[in-house]
């Protein structure tokens, strides 16, 4: 249908690449929220003071360009001698700047319950870890959700400048083609199509979780 | 039974409660009335051990609320409380609210922790929102929800902290009937209310809160009759 050099191959070649995309994104945004869970739970917890350095750290990995963090961090993986694939160092970029956002949000999540609600449930005998579990956790995961998902929308697209460490994911393999076939509008709208493909289930799903527990508030 | 001896509290600078003593009897019902920012409020979350002390001791049944070693989690089953702020869990049905702390925290078996929370549902008139979310419940219901979730615990004593004033008028009068139930029935109930017939009516003894002392106690007929202080007779003159 269309005139085209593009060939099954090269199509292999760009979903190698979205499977790549893939796998960077889901180890960053899976080790990125159970950090930001962590820290956020602590910033809260510890309060503004006593998170200051915690707080600074993460302001960071907040402020500064990602392609920065990770050349810098590519860099600094070589110096002190770890000997870190790039995809390892990637992933590890990856997800403290995850990490650094969700953290926000968990905080946010978190201030969002009202210390009435909280009251009661420590006056019906809940432990804290009872009231974090079965009150907080819950009533937070909703208020923070929209966020979440735009915190991984985000990095899912974000993810596309590991291509500097030499990642071969769905954008550099895009170009790589564009380069061999002269082909660009079409070859970059296939790519854009794939985006779209990967964001539109995550897109969904937080629709569909935002829906199913509407009813409760 | 529950001991309030000498008990201080301070916000910062600003001291809440001047040193009050007061006892309450296993099946008595006392309710406390007085000006807003007297320290009932205060009162009651640190006799459940919410807020901390400054000096003095509260004791419920002989344990000693806040030394060091009192287990908080397992003194508080025993004691009920019910705030004016109405505080559903919102993502919980109403069933689920009552059982939660039975299932959690005294690790009940589910049918047993059912069977319980309906029991104590169908008690303050809510049978049928089994399995309703409470943002569809009325105020009053949601406080007589909050009332039975207390109650699913088996607590020995109950503390109810203006529970009507967030109703509209016309919702005030099923959650005081719940009140007036609990009261018949035994329960050892502390009422903060600005509620003067209801106090009237249920105490055994009435006390009066005023700038953190309790300045006046006693029966509702010599209390409302005959009141000996100023400051209660200035505040009855002007609620009534
Ligand atoms: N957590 C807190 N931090 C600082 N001040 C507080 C706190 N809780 C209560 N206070 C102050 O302590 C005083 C007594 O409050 P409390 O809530 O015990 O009064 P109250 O008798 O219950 O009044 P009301 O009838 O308005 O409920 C008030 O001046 C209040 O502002
Ligand atoms: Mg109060």
């Amino acid at each position: 249908m269309f005139d085209t050099a593009l060939s099954w191959n090269d199509m292999i070649f760009l979903a190698q690449g979205a499977g790549m995309t893939l796998m960077v994104t889901a180890v960053a945004v899976l080790a990125g929220t159970v950090m930001g869970i962590v820290f956020g739970v602590l910033r809260y917890q510890l309060g503004t003071w006593w998170s200051l350095p915690l707080t600074f750290v993460l302001d960071i990995f907040r402020s500064v360009p990602l392609l920065i963090q990770l050349v810098l961090g590519n860099a600094f993986q070589a110096i002190a001698r770890l000997g870190w694939e790039p995809f390892t160092t990637s992933c590890v970029i990856l997800s403290l700047y995850t990490a650094a956002y969700c953290t926000e949000i968990v905080r946010g999540g978190i201030e969002a319950v009202p210390p009435t609600t909280r009251r009661a449930a420590r006056s019906l005998g809940l432990t804290w870890w009872g009231d974090m579990r079965y009150i907080v956790a819950p009533l937070a995961t909703r208020v923070s959700l929209p966020a979440w998902i735009g915190l991984t929308l985000g990095v899912l697209k974000d993810s596309a400048l590991v291509l500097w460490l030499g990642l071969i994911e769905l954008l550099r393999a895009s170009q790589i083609l564009v380069t061999r076939l002269q082909e660009p509008l079409f070859i970059l709208m296939i790519c854009g199509a794939i985006y779209f493909l990967l964001s539109f289930p995550i897109a969904r799903l937080g629709g569909y979780l935002e829906k199913r527990w509407s009813p409760h508030d | 039974m529950i001991e309030i001896q000498n008990v201080r509290k301070s916000f910062g600078t600003l001291e809440v409660l001047k040193g009050i003593d007061l006892f309450v009897q296993k099946g008595e019902v006392l309710t406390v009335i007085g000006g807003s920012g007297s320290g009932k409020s205060t009162l009651l979350t640190c006799i459940n051990g919410l807020e901390p002390i400054d000096s003095g001791r509260i004791l419920l049944d002989g344990t000693e609320v806040h030394a060091k070693g009192t287990d908080l989690n397992r003194l508080r089953r025993k004691v009920g409380i019910v705030f004016q702020q109405w505080n559903a869990f919102p993502h919980l049905t109403v069933l689920e609210n009552v059982m939660l702390a039975p299932r959690k925290v005294l690790k009940q078996p589910k049918a047993e922790a059912e069977a319980m929370a309906v029991k104590q549902l169908t008690h303050v008139g809510l049978g049928d929102k089994l399995r309703v979310y409470p943002s569809r419940l009325s105020g009053g219901q949601q406080q007589r929800m909050a009332i039975a979730r207390a109650l699913a615990m088996s607590p020995e004593y109950m503390l109810f902290d203006e529970v009507t004033s967030a109703l509209d008028p016309q919702l005030v009068g099923e959650v005081l009937d719940t009140l007036r139930m609990l009261a018949r029935e035994g329960m050892t109930m502390i009422c903060v209310t600005h509620e003067m017939k209801f106090a009237r009516e249920v105490s055994d003894r009435v006390a009066f809160f005023h700038k953190g002392v309790m300045a006046e106690i006693g029966p509702p007929d010599t209390f409302f009759g005959a009141p000996r202080t100023a400051e209660l007779q200035q505040f009855l003159s002007a609620t009534h």
